[in-house]
Protein backbone atom coordinates (compact mmCIF):
# COMPACT_ATOMS: atom_id res chain seq x y z
CA UNK A 1 0.00 0.00 0.00
CA UNK A 2 2.98 2.43 0.78
CA UNK A 3 3.99 1.60 -2.27
CA UNK A 4 1.06 2.12 -4.56
CA UNK A 5 0.89 5.83 -2.74
CA UNK A 6 4.26 6.71 -3.98
CA UNK A 7 3.41 6.60 -7.88
CA UNK A 8 0.12 7.16 -9.79
CA UNK A 9 0.03 3.02 -11.00
CA UNK A 10 -2.30 2.74 -14.38
CA UNK A 11 -5.05 1.20 -14.19
CA UNK A 12 -5.90 -2.32 -13.36
CA UNK A 13 -6.53 -2.75 -16.79
CA UNK A 14 -3.03 -2.53 -18.25
CA UNK A 15 -1.65 -4.76 -15.41
CA UNK A 16 -2.88 -7.77 -16.91
CA UNK A 17 0.91 -7.97 -18.24
CA UNK A 18 3.57 -9.03 -15.63
CA UNK A 19 6.42 -7.09 -14.30
CA UNK A 20 9.57 -8.99 -15.87
CA UNK A 21 12.70 -8.75 -14.22
CA UNK A 22 16.30 -9.96 -15.23
CA UNK A 23 17.97 -10.88 -11.93
CA UNK A 24 21.26 -11.92 -11.61
CA UNK A 25 22.02 -15.05 -10.68
CA UNK A 26 23.37 -14.57 -6.84
CA UNK A 27 20.17 -12.42 -5.89
CA UNK A 28 17.49 -15.21 -7.37
CA UNK A 29 17.18 -16.55 -3.12
CA UNK A 30 16.38 -12.62 -1.91
CA UNK A 31 14.13 -12.36 -5.17
CA UNK A 32 11.67 -14.81 -4.66
CA UNK A 33 11.05 -13.56 -0.94
CA UNK A 34 10.64 -9.60 -2.43
CA UNK A 35 8.56 -10.74 -5.55
CA UNK A 36 6.06 -12.08 -3.11
CA UNK A 37 6.29 -9.50 -0.73
CA UNK A 38 5.53 -6.93 -3.70
CA UNK A 39 2.76 -8.92 -5.58
CA UNK A 40 0.95 -9.00 -2.11
CA UNK A 41 0.80 -5.26 -1.54
CA UNK A 42 0.65 -3.78 -5.25
CA UNK A 43 -1.36 -6.68 -6.73
CA UNK A 44 1.14 -6.77 -9.78
CA UNK A 45 2.28 -9.96 -11.21
CA UNK A 46 6.38 -10.55 -11.61
CA UNK A 47 7.97 -12.94 -13.98
CA UNK A 48 11.34 -13.60 -12.97
CA UNK A 49 13.96 -14.21 -15.42
CA UNK A 50 17.24 -16.03 -13.68
CA UNK A 51 20.47 -15.59 -15.32
CA UNK A 52 24.39 -13.77 -15.61
CA UNK A 53 24.18 -10.09 -15.70
CA UNK A 54 26.81 -10.53 -19.67
CA UNK A 55 24.16 -12.72 -21.11
CA UNK A 56 20.96 -9.76 -19.88
CA UNK A 57 23.35 -7.50 -21.32
CA UNK A 58 23.72 -9.45 -24.61
CA UNK A 59 19.93 -9.71 -25.05
CA UNK A 60 19.03 -6.75 -24.01
CA UNK A 61 21.30 -5.18 -26.46
CA UNK A 62 18.97 -6.99 -28.79
CA UNK A 63 15.96 -6.13 -27.25
CA UNK A 64 15.18 -8.43 -24.89
CA UNK A 65 11.73 -7.55 -23.24
CA UNK A 66 12.77 -6.74 -19.89
CA UNK A 67 11.09 -3.68 -17.95
CA UNK A 68 14.14 -3.69 -14.84
CA UNK A 69 17.37 -5.22 -14.60
CA UNK A 70 19.17 -6.50 -11.45
CA UNK A 71 22.33 -6.97 -12.33
CA UNK A 72 25.63 -8.26 -10.33
CA UNK A 73 27.31 -5.03 -10.67
CA UNK A 74 27.16 -1.73 -11.60
CA UNK A 75 29.38 -1.03 -14.40
CA UNK A 76 26.94 -3.23 -16.58
CA UNK A 77 24.38 -0.93 -15.50
CA UNK A 78 26.42 1.88 -16.50
CA UNK A 79 27.07 0.36 -20.10
CA UNK A 80 23.53 0.03 -20.67
CA UNK A 81 22.98 3.75 -19.24
CA UNK A 82 25.41 4.73 -22.11
CA UNK A 83 23.95 3.60 -24.75
CA UNK A 84 20.55 4.68 -23.76
CA UNK A 85 19.20 1.25 -23.02
CA UNK A 86 18.66 2.62 -19.74
CA UNK A 87 17.18 5.59 -17.78
CA UNK A 88 19.79 7.13 -15.82
CA UNK A 89 17.32 8.59 -13.45
CA UNK A 90 16.20 5.10 -12.22
CA UNK A 91 19.28 4.00 -11.28
CA UNK A 92 19.87 2.36 -7.83
CA UNK A 93 22.47 0.15 -5.55
CA UNK A 94 19.98 -2.43 -4.29
CA UNK A 95 22.73 -4.69 -2.86
CA UNK A 96 26.21 -4.93 -1.36
CA UNK A 97 27.73 -7.80 -2.03
CA UNK A 98 30.08 -9.31 0.70
CA UNK A 99 33.02 -11.43 0.54
CA UNK A 100 34.18 -14.19 2.43
CA UNK A 101 36.56 -16.93 2.25
CA UNK A 102 34.92 -20.18 2.92
CA UNK A 103 36.36 -23.73 3.48
CA UNK A 104 34.09 -26.50 4.76
CA UNK A 105 36.39 -27.73 7.06
CA UNK A 106 35.36 -26.34 10.33
CA UNK A 107 39.16 -25.85 12.19
CA UNK A 108 40.90 -24.37 9.25
CA UNK A 109 41.20 -20.74 10.19
CA UNK A 110 39.11 -19.40 12.54
CA UNK A 111 40.11 -15.31 12.74
CA UNK A 112 41.16 -13.09 10.43
CA UNK A 113 45.16 -13.94 11.76
CA UNK A 114 44.65 -17.24 11.05
CA UNK A 115 43.14 -16.71 7.61
CA UNK A 116 45.50 -14.79 6.53
CA UNK A 117 47.97 -17.15 7.90
CA UNK A 118 46.51 -20.43 6.23
CA UNK A 119 46.36 -17.24 2.90
CA UNK A 120 50.21 -16.71 3.27
CA UNK A 121 51.02 -20.40 3.44
CA UNK A 122 49.09 -21.59 0.26
CA UNK A 123 49.01 -25.26 2.31
CA UNK A 124 46.55 -26.46 0.12
CA UNK A 125 45.60 -28.10 -3.43
CA UNK A 126 43.05 -25.76 -4.67
CA UNK A 127 42.21 -22.52 -4.27
CA UNK A 128 38.77 -21.16 -5.55
CA UNK A 129 38.32 -17.62 -6.86
CA UNK A 130 35.71 -16.06 -9.73
CA UNK A 131 36.99 -15.46 -13.07
CA UNK A 132 38.21 -11.37 -12.11
CA UNK A 133 37.60 -10.42 -15.64
CA UNK A 134 33.49 -11.64 -15.34
CA UNK A 135 32.24 -11.67 -11.71
CA UNK A 136 32.94 -8.96 -9.48
CA UNK A 137 33.39 -10.97 -6.54
CA UNK A 138 36.74 -11.84 -8.62
CA UNK A 139 37.83 -8.63 -8.99
CA UNK A 140 37.22 -7.98 -4.93
CA UNK A 141 39.14 -11.70 -4.21
CA UNK A 142 41.77 -10.51 -6.29
CA UNK A 143 41.88 -6.89 -4.57
CA UNK A 144 41.99 -8.58 -1.14
CA UNK A 145 44.98 -10.71 -2.36
CA UNK A 146 46.84 -7.81 -3.50
CA UNK A 147 46.33 -5.82 -0.26
CA UNK A 148 47.82 -9.35 1.34
CA UNK A 149 50.73 -8.90 -0.92
CA UNK A 150 49.57 -12.07 -2.55
CA UNK A 151 48.80 -10.98 -6.36
CA UNK A 152 50.84 -12.96 -8.03
CA UNK A 153 50.65 -16.11 -5.32
CA UNK A 154 50.37 -19.50 -6.37
CA UNK A 155 49.08 -19.03 -9.51
CA UNK A 156 48.79 -22.79 -10.22
CA UNK A 157 46.56 -23.53 -7.58
CA UNK A 158 43.81 -21.03 -8.68
CA UNK A 159 40.85 -22.47 -10.27
CA UNK A 160 38.39 -19.83 -11.46
CA UNK A 161 34.82 -19.82 -11.50
CA UNK A 162 32.86 -18.36 -14.10
CA UNK A 163 30.22 -16.58 -11.94
CA UNK A 164 30.41 -16.75 -8.38
CA UNK A 165 28.11 -20.11 -8.47
CA UNK A 166 30.31 -21.94 -10.02
CA UNK A 167 33.17 -20.89 -7.79
CA UNK A 168 30.84 -22.24 -4.66
CA UNK A 169 30.85 -25.37 -6.11
CA UNK A 170 34.54 -26.06 -6.27
CA UNK A 171 34.39 -25.50 -2.83
CA UNK A 172 31.30 -27.34 -1.64
CA UNK A 173 32.61 -30.50 -3.72
CA UNK A 174 35.29 -30.51 -2.13
CA UNK A 175 37.17 -29.98 -5.22
CA UNK A 176 39.01 -27.34 -3.84
CA UNK A 177 39.65 -26.70 -0.25
CA UNK A 178 38.69 -23.23 -0.01
CA UNK A 179 37.75 -19.95 -2.15
CA UNK A 180 36.52 -16.59 -2.07
CA UNK A 181 32.42 -16.95 -2.01
CA UNK A 182 30.10 -14.83 -1.64
CA UNK A 183 28.61 -14.46 1.92
CA UNK A 184 25.04 -14.43 0.53
CA UNK A 185 26.04 -17.87 -0.50
CA UNK A 186 26.59 -19.62 2.48
CA UNK A 187 23.37 -17.67 4.48
CA UNK A 188 21.24 -18.48 1.53
CA UNK A 189 18.99 -20.91 3.31
CA UNK A 190 18.75 -18.34 6.72
CA UNK A 191 21.85 -20.10 8.79
CA UNK A 192 25.31 -19.68 7.77
CA UNK A 193 26.73 -22.66 6.16
CA UNK A 194 29.06 -24.93 8.67
CA UNK A 195 33.08 -24.33 8.28
CA UNK A 196 35.67 -21.93 8.13
CA UNK A 197 34.70 -18.40 7.08
CA UNK A 198 36.75 -15.27 7.53
CA UNK A 199 35.24 -11.70 6.29
CA UNK A 200 37.91 -9.58 5.14
CA UNK A 201 37.23 -6.11 6.15
CA UNK A 202 35.55 -4.14 3.57
CA UNK A 203 38.35 -1.28 3.00
CA UNK A 204 40.60 -4.27 0.93
CA UNK A 205 38.47 -4.57 -1.80
CA UNK A 206 35.54 -2.31 -4.56
CA UNK A 207 32.56 -2.55 -2.78
CA UNK A 208 30.42 -4.99 -4.76
CA UNK A 209 27.80 -2.74 -5.63
CA UNK A 210 24.49 -4.28 -7.60
CA UNK A 211 22.51 -1.57 -9.13
CA UNK A 212 19.26 -2.05 -10.55
CA UNK A 213 17.27 0.24 -13.38
CA UNK A 214 14.83 0.74 -15.30
CA UNK A 215 15.13 0.01 -18.99
CA UNK A 216 14.12 2.33 -21.62
CA UNK A 217 12.38 -0.44 -23.67
CA UNK A 218 9.97 -1.10 -20.53
CA UNK A 219 6.09 -1.14 -21.67
CA UNK A 220 5.64 -1.19 -18.03
CA UNK A 221 7.58 2.02 -17.17
CA UNK A 222 5.03 3.12 -14.16
CA UNK A 223 5.25 -0.40 -13.04
CA UNK A 224 9.01 -0.55 -13.14
CA UNK A 225 9.78 2.03 -10.84
CA UNK A 226 7.40 1.41 -8.28
CA UNK A 227 9.26 -1.63 -8.29
CA UNK A 228 12.05 -0.10 -7.72
CA UNK A 229 10.89 1.70 -5.04
CA UNK A 230 9.58 -0.97 -3.48
CA UNK A 231 13.43 -2.14 -3.81
CA UNK A 232 14.89 0.70 -1.83
CA UNK A 233 12.62 0.96 0.89
CA UNK A 234 13.36 -0.09 4.27
CA UNK A 235 11.60 -3.23 4.04
CA UNK A 236 12.61 -4.70 1.14
CA UNK A 237 16.37 -3.60 2.29
CA UNK A 238 15.36 -5.34 5.75
CA UNK A 239 15.12 -8.58 4.01
CA UNK A 240 18.11 -8.40 1.74
CA UNK A 241 20.12 -7.98 4.63
CA UNK A 242 18.92 -11.10 6.12
CA UNK A 243 20.40 -13.13 2.87
CA UNK A 244 23.71 -11.77 3.48
CA UNK A 245 23.97 -8.50 1.92
CA UNK A 246 24.98 -5.09 2.77
CA UNK A 247 22.28 -1.90 2.01
CA UNK A 248 23.91 1.06 0.77
CA UNK A 249 25.10 3.67 3.22
CA UNK A 250 22.77 6.31 3.75
CA UNK A 251 23.98 9.57 2.33
CA UNK B 1 52.01 -16.17 -34.56
CA UNK B 2 52.98 -12.43 -34.67
CA UNK B 3 50.22 -12.20 -36.81
CA UNK B 4 47.57 -13.35 -34.24
CA UNK B 5 49.21 -11.31 -31.49
CA UNK B 6 47.88 -8.56 -33.36
CA UNK B 7 44.61 -9.26 -33.17
CA UNK B 8 43.99 -12.02 -30.25
CA UNK B 9 45.34 -11.77 -26.36
CA UNK B 10 47.82 -14.49 -25.42
CA UNK B 11 45.27 -16.01 -23.00
CA UNK B 12 43.33 -16.80 -26.66
CA UNK B 13 46.47 -17.96 -28.62
CA UNK B 14 46.92 -20.30 -25.55
CA UNK B 15 43.47 -21.69 -25.85
CA UNK B 16 43.48 -22.20 -29.09
CA UNK B 17 46.70 -24.42 -29.03
CA UNK B 18 45.21 -26.04 -25.94
CA UNK B 19 41.26 -26.97 -27.90
CA UNK B 20 43.57 -28.37 -30.84
CA UNK B 21 45.49 -30.32 -28.34
CA UNK B 22 42.08 -31.54 -26.16
CA UNK B 23 40.21 -32.32 -29.48
CA UNK B 24 43.76 -34.26 -31.23
CA UNK B 25 44.05 -36.34 -27.91
CA UNK B 26 40.52 -37.34 -27.04
CA UNK B 27 39.85 -38.25 -30.84
CA UNK B 28 43.29 -40.53 -30.70
CA UNK B 29 41.80 -42.33 -26.98
CA UNK B 30 38.41 -42.37 -28.49
CA UNK B 31 39.61 -44.06 -31.16
CA UNK B 32 41.24 -46.55 -29.35
CA UNK B 33 38.90 -47.14 -26.90
CA UNK B 34 35.80 -47.05 -29.25
CA UNK B 35 37.18 -49.61 -31.73
CA UNK B 36 37.27 -52.83 -29.62
CA UNK B 37 34.06 -51.44 -28.02
CA UNK B 38 32.25 -51.02 -31.39
CA UNK B 39 33.41 -54.12 -32.33
CA UNK B 40 32.43 -56.51 -29.52
CA UNK B 41 29.07 -54.52 -29.43
CA UNK B 42 28.29 -55.30 -33.16
CA UNK B 43 29.01 -59.65 -32.72
CA UNK B 44 28.10 -60.34 -29.21
CA UNK B 45 25.09 -62.36 -28.25
CA UNK B 46 25.71 -61.39 -24.45
CA UNK B 47 22.61 -59.77 -22.79
CA UNK B 48 24.98 -57.27 -21.39
CA UNK B 49 24.96 -56.09 -25.18
CA UNK B 50 21.36 -54.04 -24.63
CA UNK B 51 22.73 -52.60 -21.16
CA UNK B 52 26.05 -51.73 -22.12
CA UNK B 53 24.79 -49.81 -25.26
CA UNK B 54 22.25 -48.02 -23.41
CA UNK B 55 25.04 -46.80 -21.09
CA UNK B 56 27.40 -45.89 -24.44
CA UNK B 57 24.30 -43.18 -25.83
CA UNK B 58 23.77 -42.09 -21.84
CA UNK B 59 26.22 -38.93 -22.30
CA UNK B 60 23.75 -37.79 -25.39
CA UNK B 61 20.75 -37.32 -22.99
CA UNK B 62 22.34 -35.41 -20.13
CA UNK B 63 22.86 -31.45 -20.82
CA UNK B 64 26.61 -30.76 -20.73
CA UNK B 65 26.60 -28.74 -17.91
CA UNK B 66 24.90 -31.35 -15.80
CA UNK B 67 27.24 -33.97 -17.03
CA UNK B 68 29.75 -31.68 -15.55
CA UNK B 69 28.54 -31.28 -12.90
CA UNK B 70 28.63 -34.74 -11.60
CA UNK B 71 31.64 -35.48 -13.48
CA UNK B 72 32.95 -32.84 -11.06
CA UNK B 73 31.65 -34.59 -8.18
CA UNK B 74 32.64 -37.88 -8.95
CA UNK B 75 36.44 -36.51 -9.29
CA UNK B 76 35.99 -34.86 -6.58
CA UNK B 77 37.78 -35.74 -3.27
CA UNK B 78 34.44 -37.97 -1.96
CA UNK B 79 33.66 -39.15 -5.14
CA UNK B 80 34.15 -42.41 -6.45
CA UNK B 81 37.10 -41.16 -9.17
CA UNK B 82 38.13 -39.09 -6.69
CA UNK B 83 39.24 -41.61 -3.91
CA UNK B 84 40.06 -43.68 -7.02
CA UNK B 85 42.36 -41.59 -8.39
CA UNK B 86 43.84 -40.34 -4.87
CA UNK B 87 44.72 -44.11 -3.47
CA UNK B 88 46.64 -44.35 -6.58
CA UNK B 89 48.25 -41.21 -6.48
CA UNK B 90 47.35 -39.65 -8.89
CA UNK B 91 45.42 -36.70 -7.01
CA UNK B 92 42.19 -34.85 -7.82
CA UNK B 93 41.56 -34.76 -11.65
CA UNK B 94 39.27 -32.15 -11.64
CA UNK B 95 40.97 -28.63 -12.98
CA UNK B 96 43.66 -30.81 -15.04
CA UNK B 97 44.43 -31.33 -18.67
CA UNK B 98 43.62 -35.22 -17.69
CA UNK B 99 40.39 -34.43 -16.23
CA UNK B 100 39.48 -32.36 -19.25
CA UNK B 101 40.11 -35.42 -21.68
CA UNK B 102 38.51 -38.25 -19.49
CA UNK B 103 35.19 -35.90 -19.49
CA UNK B 104 35.95 -35.13 -23.10
CA UNK B 105 35.83 -38.81 -23.82
CA UNK B 106 33.10 -39.47 -21.91
CA UNK B 107 31.16 -36.56 -23.57
CA UNK B 108 31.65 -37.74 -26.91
CA UNK B 109 31.73 -41.63 -26.74
CA UNK B 110 28.30 -42.15 -28.18
CA UNK B 111 29.65 -40.24 -31.30
CA UNK B 112 32.73 -42.48 -31.88
CA UNK B 113 30.89 -46.09 -31.01
CA UNK B 114 28.30 -45.15 -33.39
CA UNK B 115 29.61 -45.01 -36.60
CA UNK B 116 32.27 -47.53 -36.03
CA UNK B 117 29.61 -49.37 -34.82
CA UNK B 118 27.33 -49.67 -37.39
CA UNK B 119 30.47 -49.72 -40.21
CA UNK B 120 31.30 -53.11 -38.32
CA UNK B 121 27.44 -54.31 -38.41
CA UNK B 122 27.19 -52.93 -41.92
CA UNK B 123 29.68 -55.35 -43.14
CA UNK B 124 27.97 -58.47 -42.20
CA UNK B 125 29.27 -61.95 -40.93
CA UNK B 126 30.38 -62.69 -44.43
CA UNK B 127 33.63 -61.51 -44.90
CA UNK B 128 35.24 -62.80 -41.47
CA UNK B 129 33.89 -65.74 -42.36
CA UNK B 130 35.59 -66.13 -45.48
CA UNK B 131 38.55 -64.62 -43.45
CA UNK B 132 38.49 -67.63 -41.27
CA UNK B 133 38.13 -70.54 -43.98
CA UNK B 134 41.28 -69.11 -45.35
CA UNK B 135 42.48 -70.04 -41.88
CA UNK B 136 43.10 -66.43 -40.65
CA UNK B 137 43.36 -66.24 -36.70
CA UNK B 138 40.80 -63.67 -35.37
CA UNK B 139 42.86 -61.46 -34.50
CA UNK B 140 44.43 -61.64 -37.80
CA UNK B 141 40.69 -61.21 -39.70
CA UNK B 142 39.93 -58.56 -37.62
CA UNK B 143 43.00 -56.11 -38.41
CA UNK B 144 43.30 -57.21 -42.43
CA UNK B 145 39.17 -57.89 -42.66
CA UNK B 146 37.15 -56.15 -40.76
CA UNK B 147 38.96 -52.79 -39.91
CA UNK B 148 39.71 -51.75 -43.47
CA UNK B 149 36.37 -52.39 -44.13
CA UNK B 150 34.99 -50.04 -41.52
CA UNK B 151 37.39 -47.27 -42.66
CA UNK B 152 35.00 -45.23 -43.69
CA UNK B 153 33.01 -45.28 -39.99
CA UNK B 154 36.22 -44.93 -38.32
CA UNK B 155 36.63 -41.45 -40.27
CA UNK B 156 33.26 -40.73 -39.64
CA UNK B 157 34.05 -40.90 -35.78
CA UNK B 158 37.49 -39.14 -36.29
CA UNK B 159 35.08 -36.43 -37.18
CA UNK B 160 32.46 -36.77 -35.21
CA UNK B 161 34.59 -36.90 -31.98
CA UNK B 162 37.19 -33.91 -32.96
CA UNK B 163 34.61 -31.82 -34.23
CA UNK B 164 32.60 -32.84 -31.21
CA UNK B 165 35.73 -32.08 -28.76
CA UNK B 166 36.47 -28.65 -30.25
CA UNK B 167 32.72 -27.44 -29.66
CA UNK B 168 32.70 -28.54 -26.04
CA UNK B 169 31.58 -26.28 -23.37
CA UNK B 170 29.25 -27.31 -20.87
CA UNK B 171 31.40 -30.16 -19.16
CA UNK B 172 34.88 -28.11 -19.50
CA UNK B 173 33.36 -25.50 -18.23
CA UNK B 174 32.23 -27.22 -14.99
CA UNK B 175 35.46 -29.59 -14.25
CA UNK B 176 37.99 -26.78 -15.72
CA UNK B 177 38.32 -24.41 -13.38
CA UNK B 178 39.57 -21.88 -16.66
CA UNK B 179 43.34 -21.67 -16.18
CA UNK B 180 45.38 -20.41 -18.44
CA UNK B 181 46.83 -23.07 -20.68
CA UNK B 182 45.87 -26.31 -18.79
CA UNK B 183 42.11 -25.91 -19.09
CA UNK B 184 41.34 -22.71 -20.63
CA UNK B 185 39.73 -23.48 -24.02
CA UNK B 186 38.46 -21.76 -26.69
CA UNK B 187 34.60 -22.39 -25.91
CA UNK B 188 35.19 -21.20 -22.12
CA UNK B 189 37.79 -18.22 -23.53
CA UNK B 190 34.23 -16.68 -26.14
CA UNK B 191 32.29 -17.18 -22.99
CA UNK B 192 34.49 -15.45 -20.86
CA UNK B 193 35.00 -12.36 -23.61
CA UNK B 194 30.49 -12.05 -24.20
CA UNK B 195 30.52 -12.11 -20.12
CA UNK B 196 32.95 -9.27 -19.39
CA UNK B 197 31.43 -7.65 -22.74
CA UNK B 198 34.45 -7.28 -24.77
CA UNK B 199 32.70 -8.52 -27.76
CA UNK B 200 35.59 -7.79 -30.45
CA UNK B 201 37.92 -10.07 -29.14
CA UNK B 202 35.20 -13.00 -28.89
CA UNK B 203 34.19 -12.52 -32.51
CA UNK B 204 37.56 -12.51 -33.70
CA UNK B 205 38.06 -16.25 -31.29
CA UNK B 206 34.55 -17.27 -32.61
CA UNK B 207 35.56 -16.47 -36.77
CA UNK B 208 39.41 -18.47 -36.28
CA UNK B 209 37.83 -21.22 -34.65
CA UNK B 210 35.06 -21.27 -37.02
CA UNK B 211 37.30 -21.11 -40.15
CA UNK B 212 40.10 -23.61 -38.61
CA UNK B 213 37.47 -26.52 -37.90
CA UNK B 214 35.57 -26.15 -41.17
CA UNK B 215 39.28 -26.46 -43.16
CA UNK B 216 39.96 -29.41 -40.86
CA UNK B 217 36.62 -31.12 -41.13
CA UNK B 218 36.39 -30.39 -45.17
CA UNK B 219 39.70 -32.17 -45.27
CA UNK B 220 38.37 -35.68 -43.19
CA UNK B 221 34.90 -35.05 -45.21
CA UNK B 222 37.52 -35.42 -48.82
CA UNK B 223 39.90 -38.09 -47.16
CA UNK B 224 36.13 -40.23 -46.77
CA UNK B 225 35.06 -39.70 -49.81
CA UNK B 226 38.38 -40.66 -51.21
CA UNK B 227 38.13 -43.97 -49.34
CA UNK B 228 34.86 -44.82 -50.36
CA UNK B 229 35.77 -44.37 -53.79
CA UNK B 230 39.02 -46.75 -53.87
CA UNK B 231 38.14 -50.24 -54.04
CA UNK B 232 39.44 -52.34 -51.47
Amino acid sequence: MLVLSMVNLPTLATEQTPLRLAVAANFAGPMLTLAEQFEQSSGINISISVGSTGKFYAQIRQGAPFDVLLAADSLTVENLIDQGLADPKTRLTYAIGQLVLWSPEPGLFGNQAQAIETLKAGDFTRIAIANPAVAPYGAAAQAVLRHLGLADAWLKKRVQGQSIAQTHQFVASGNAELGFVALSQLQATGQTMAGSVWQPPQNWYPPIRQDAVLLSASKNPAIGKAFLIFLASAQAQEIIKTFGYQREPLQ
Amino acid sequence: MNDLHTILSQSAIDALLLTLRLAAVTTICLLIIATPLAWWLSQTRSHWRAPVSAMVTLPLVLPPTVLGFYLLVMMGPSGPIGQLTEAIGLGLLSFTFTGLVVGSIVFSLPFAVQPIQHAFESMGPRPMEVAATLRARPMDAFFSVALPMAKPGILTATILSFAHTVGEFGVVLMIGGNIAGQTSVVSTEIYTYVESMQYAQAHWLAAIMVIFSFAVLLWLALMKRQTRAMPS
